[in-house]
């Protein structure tokens, strides 16, 4: 056994036994998946398989924080342990990262039975999406029960990771739904279970209706035909309809589990993160690969001359690159 | 004649006047700028206006001087509200103060008066600031630091023990838990058998500017607003000698912004209550007397005058135009005025007790009715006594040694302030419309439009310090390693564990004591008062006089109301 | 526990808090600006923050600098406890920086229980940058030795 290896298993060992400062760098390593130790992804994913994915999303503005906050209490009354992954959506051009989600979700912070981790496409070089499917990997393996990702539902990657929870939650305010037109961009409309949030404003009742007759009509909700999406009303900041929601996410869990689609969900998930690694793989090894092929890239650029062949080459190039390789 | 109506000056001379500047600036400044380049590339205050070099009555050439100013105490009171002004009675120089627990208080309010003090004032702790008791776990370390802990009727009772409540007024600057304090205080003053009508004083008790500065929120905006008019209508209607509300600039200011947005959001927030006021059936005649205003005084000087006596001419306008107020003081806006805490340093202290001079005088240039100036050693703690004298020595020598207070409003009339008068009102009301147009201030607070301002603004006159664009002596210009000038610096000491121990003591103490019946009853009773939309005053002082906390009541309300957790806004 | 070959994500990450009670968020948004500005990932946990929190959140983000805000007076009670968190957590490298309205004295006795830097009323936004980047650098090189 390498000594890498010995602190690796010492480091996920101290994990096992809740220690927060052992979670903590283990996903500081899944956020960087170039130089991370090669038999982490796999250490971590043998012992997972047992957490629900919930995955929340909505506008800004809708109260997400808030309602996760309550579900994290009706969650670990229920005896759950509790994993959060907060996206931050922002991406300046220049600067760095203003992450301020846990903000709202402080009241658990010393709760051992929650982790909280925040997460800014800032710094990380895989993107977001391998960087959440790897700390889903890692709570998942470290015992939490409920792993909630949360993000405001646009781009890409955000689609790709609401794609990849076993239960997706929308959340929508009085307002924000009326017109559906909006509600189906991006993930709004492959939601499962559907929040109508702050529903003590004057036109919850109008959006409600609006909500419920887009469901009833086919509009919204995922494409699962056996699974009929539910319409919830809450009051986050007053934990209205908090109880009912938690109950909601809990059937559908069961209702995937017993329709056997459990195991299709972490395969999915998982062939998506080994994906998005190999892809990370490449493009770094291209990187280097086109410093070390520097003159030739450039001699092809300046004559146009051997364009094709050139790519091909420096693809092949990058293939020495890859992690594995590095070694030698 | 070109001075129909009241205009100051006629187009002739107008005209004459122009031609003199031209050639002036073209003739004169030239050669004198050849030798003598001006020393910035520009001139700015602190609301980023540009100043000019020189001030003619070419920028104020249609200036109206009856609509513009009239005269002290008459609309739009641009140059006071009263008529006799500092002649006939100086300011009130209201010195802020209070630490430990409500014995020290007791003492100190007795010392004070005795030397012929009558105007209280009460500053309290953090843990009764956010309306939470010295018993919980979040108080630890906290209790009795900023100001007095009072975190039930009982304390109240001991902080004016041998005080007569009918023969002083009190100053209570507080905010969410203001109908708390305020059941507290009347509670004690019906002990001692003090009649409504004599029951004198002010509370804060201005929720929107909490969420946009001072965050010592509790509620979600919506039920914070509804408790504190509560409060207003209430006492409108059975303390006819209480100010029910000071609405605040001070705090906004603090926080960063400028001129301009202390001006804009505190007139914002006074726009909404009271709209919400009225809506609750009040005649705005029966309760707009009643409301003062909080402003702070900054370190550049004209831009502060100027901004006091825009602030007087909005109100009076905003009163008379959009709520048809009748009486005349409805129309005045009364104000306190504190110097800005904000501009004061660690580096080199001492200089913190000119800056403080300056303020002090151009909020006594602005009109102010009381003013409180800070002490030089605020920046390392809560002021010492020596330190508090000298502060309290800079208001008397403006009072009675500078002659500044001797004529009215002796600022008016200068081109250079009339015209900045004329630009802060302009940017306010610039400022006030897009407020309009977010539905008013409740509304604009429920968006974050002025809370992201305000951080705005207070990061970008950050940056200008850095780099040099505004100075701060001591700070980033003239600055010199003087760490032990500043370890000479005498501060307040003073027990805090040992006053803790005491308030945790009092309050279990009063917990274990009380008719456990009428507490439940009352506590009870104040939960369903606020689930449904009556008056909740009358609940709450009937919990007070049973003996629940303040952490208490507070917590009851949260059960209904929620507590508010602000979104991350930078 | 920590081997070289592993490498974080090359961002520095600072927690910036509001410890205690009062409100005074100006200084801890402007911090939390301008590291942003700066290059950092700031993670910010907003007001009425208790030691416990904050170094349970220093933990899950693991952070390489704790900078906390405190204008209440109540920063020596606040900071020895928070100070004691962290040794308990095994996180002493974990340099804690603190600004406020803060005693000389208190300089002092704030320094001697850990804290790496106080910054009082007036200090310059570059300067404060500029420590935290210095102690965030520190704390990754000595990581990386191991």
């Amino acid at each position: 056994m390498s000594s890498a290896e010995t602190i690796l298993d010492d480091l996920l060992n101290k994990a096992s036994n809740g220690n927060m400062r052992a979670i903590g760098r283990i996903l500081s390593y899944l956020e960087n998946p170039y130089t991370m130790p090669e038999d982490l992804l796999e250490k971590l994913a043998k012992r997972a398989g047992n957490a629900q994915i919930i995955g929340i999303t909505g506008i800004p503005g809708s109260g997400k924080s808030t309602l996760i906050s309550k579900l994290i209490t009706s969650l670990r009354k229920r005896g759950y342990k509790v994993a959060v992954i907060a996206i931050d959506p922002s991406s300046p051009i220049s600067g760095g990262a203003l992450l301020g989600d846990r903000l709202r979700m402080q009241e658990h912070a010393t709760d051992p039975g929650v982790f909280i981790r925040s997460v800014s496409s800032k710094g990380l070089k895989g993107g977001l999406s391998l960087a959440a499917l790897a700390m889903i990997e890692a709570f998942d393996a470290l015992g939490y029960d409920k792993i909630i990702i949360e993000t405001v539902g646009v781009g890409q990657s955000e689609v790709d990771i609401m794609s990849a929870a076993d239960t997706i939650v929308v959340v929508t305010m009085p307002g924000a739904g009326d017109d559906i037109q909006a509600l189906k961009a991006g993930v709004m409309e492959i939601g499962n279970i559907y929040v109508l949030n702050k529903i003590d404003k004057e036109e919850a009742n109008k959006t409600y209706e609006y909500l419920s007759f887009a469901l009833e009509k086919g509009d919204l909700g995922g494409n699962d035909s056996n699974w009929q999406p539910r319409l919830i009303k809450t009051s986050a900041i007053m934990g209205k309809g908090i109880e009912e929601l938690v109950e909601a996410i809990e059937d559908h869990f069961i209702f995937i589990k017993k329709s056997n689609k459990i195991q299709e969900k972490i395969v999915s998930r998982r062939t998506l993160m080994i994906n998005l690694l190999a892809e990370q793989f490449l493009s770094e090894g291209l990187k280097l690969a086109s410093k070390e092929m520097y003159d030739e890239l450039k001699s092809a650029a300046i004559n146009a001359n051997d364009i094709f062949n050139t790519s091909l080459r420096l693809a092949k190039k990058a293939v020495d690159f890859l992690p594995q390789n590095k070694k030698d | 004649m070109g001075c129909a109506m009241g205009n100051l000056y006629d187009k002739n001379s107008l005209k004459e006047i122009k031609g003199s500047l031209e050639k002036w600036q073209n003739d004169i400044l030239p050669k004198w700028l050849q030798q003598v380049p001006e020393r910035e590339k520009e001139f700015t205050n602190l609301s980023n206006i540009q100043i000019k070099n020189l001030y003619t009555p070419l920028d104020i050439e249609d200036f109206d001087y009856n609509t513009k100013l009239g005269f002290p105490g008459t609309y739009p009171f641009t140059r006071g509200i009263h008529a006799t002004m500092y002649r006939a009675r100086l300011w009130t120089m209201r010195m802020f103060s209070g630490f430990g627990g409500p014995e020290e208080t007791n003492n100190r309010l007795k010392f004070l008066i005795e030397h012929g003090e009558t105007g209280l004032s009460l500053a309290f702790d953090y843990p009764t600031l956010i309306g939470i008791d010295p018993d919980d776990p979040m108080a630890e370390g906290e209790v009795g630091i900023v100001g007095v802990s009072v975190p039930s009727i009982e304390d109240m009772r001991i902080v004016f023990d041998g005080i007569n409540m009918g023969e002083v007024t009190t100053n209570m600057t507080i905010n969410p838990p203001a109908p708390v304090l305020l059941s507290f205080y009347v509670g004690v003053a019906e002990m001692q058998g003090v009649p409504y009508n004599k029951i004198g004083g002010t509370t804060q008790n201005d929720p929107l500017k909490e969420f946009i500065a001072q965050k010592s929120y509790v509620f979600p905006p919506e039920p914070a607003v509804r408790v504190s008019m509560d409060l207003i209508e209430w006492s409108v209607k059975n303390l006819p000698k209480w100010n029910p509300i000071s609405v605040s600039g001070y705090h906004i200011r603090e926080a960063g912004s400028t001129a301009v947005q202390e001006l804009a959001f505190t007139i914002a927030d006074g726009i909404e209550y009271v709209r919400q006021l009225i809506s609750r059936g009040l005649d705005v005649d029966e309760f707009a007397p009643r409301i003062s205003f909080f402003w702070d005084s900054h370190i550049n000087f004209f831009e502060e005058i100027a901004k006091f006596r825009a602030a007087r001419r909005m109100w009076a306008k905003i009163m008379k135009e959009w709520f048809h107020a009748k009486k005349e003081r409805s129309m005045w806006m009364r104000f306190h005025t504190q110097t800005a805490g904000v501009s004061l340093t660690a580096q080199q202290p001492w200089n913190n007790i000119i800056r403080t001079a300056i303020e002090a005088m151009a909020a006594v240039l602005g009109g102010t009715q009381s003013l409180h100036t800070n002490s030089f050693d605020e920046p390392f703690r809560v002021p010492s006594e020596f330190a508090a004298k000298i502060a309290l020595r800079t208001q008397q020598i403006i009072a009675y040694e500078s002659g500044i207070a001797d004529t009215i409003d002796p600022l008016a009339g200068s081109y250079y302030v009339e015209w900045l008068t004329d630009q802060i009102e302009e940017q306010a009301w610039k400022y006030i419309d897009k407020i309009e147009k977010l539905g008013g201030m409740l509304e604009a607070v429920k968006k974050g439009f002025p809370q992201r301002e305000v951080t705005e603004a207070s990061y970008n006159y950050q940056k200008q310090v850095d780099e040099k664009k505004k100075y701060i002596v001591g700070v980033n210009i003239f600055e010199e390693n003087e760490v032990d000038e500043i370890r000479n610096v005498p501060l307040l000491e003073f027990d805090q564990a040992e006053i803790e121990k005491r308030q945790k003591a009092r309050i279990s103490k009063i917990k274990s004591e009380r008719n456990k019946e009428l507490w439940e009853r009352s506590l009870n009773e104040l939960r369903k008062a606020a689930e449904g939309d009556v008056n909740l005053m009358p609940y709450i002082l009937q919990a007070a006089k049973a003996k629940a906390t303040l952490g208490e009541i507070m917590n009851t309300l949260k059960e209904v109301f929620g507590s508010y957790v602000e979104p991350p806004i930078y | 526990m920590l081997s070289p070959q592993f490498t974080k994500s090359e961002q520095f990450k600072v927690l910036v808090a509001k410890l205690g009670i009062d409100g005074h968020d100006r200084g801890a948004k402007v911090i939390a600006r301008a590291l942003k500005d700066a290059g950092f990932e700031v993670i910010y946990t907003g007001i009425r923050q208790t030691p416990q929190q904050i170094v349970s959140s220093a933990l899950q983000e693991d952070v390489d600098v704790i900078g906390v805000s405190i204008l209440s007076g109540a920063h020596i009670h606040h900071m020895k406890v928070l100070m004691e968190e962290l040794k308990n957590a095994g996180a002493s490298d974990i340099p804690v920086v603190i600004g406020g309205t803060i005693p000389l004295i208190d300089v002092d006795e704030l320094k001697k229980i850990g804290v790496r830097e106080v910054f009082l009323p007036g200090e310059s936004l570059k300067r404060i940058v500029e420590i935290i980047r210095k102690l965030a650098e520190e704390k990754r090189r000595l990581e990386s030795r191991g």
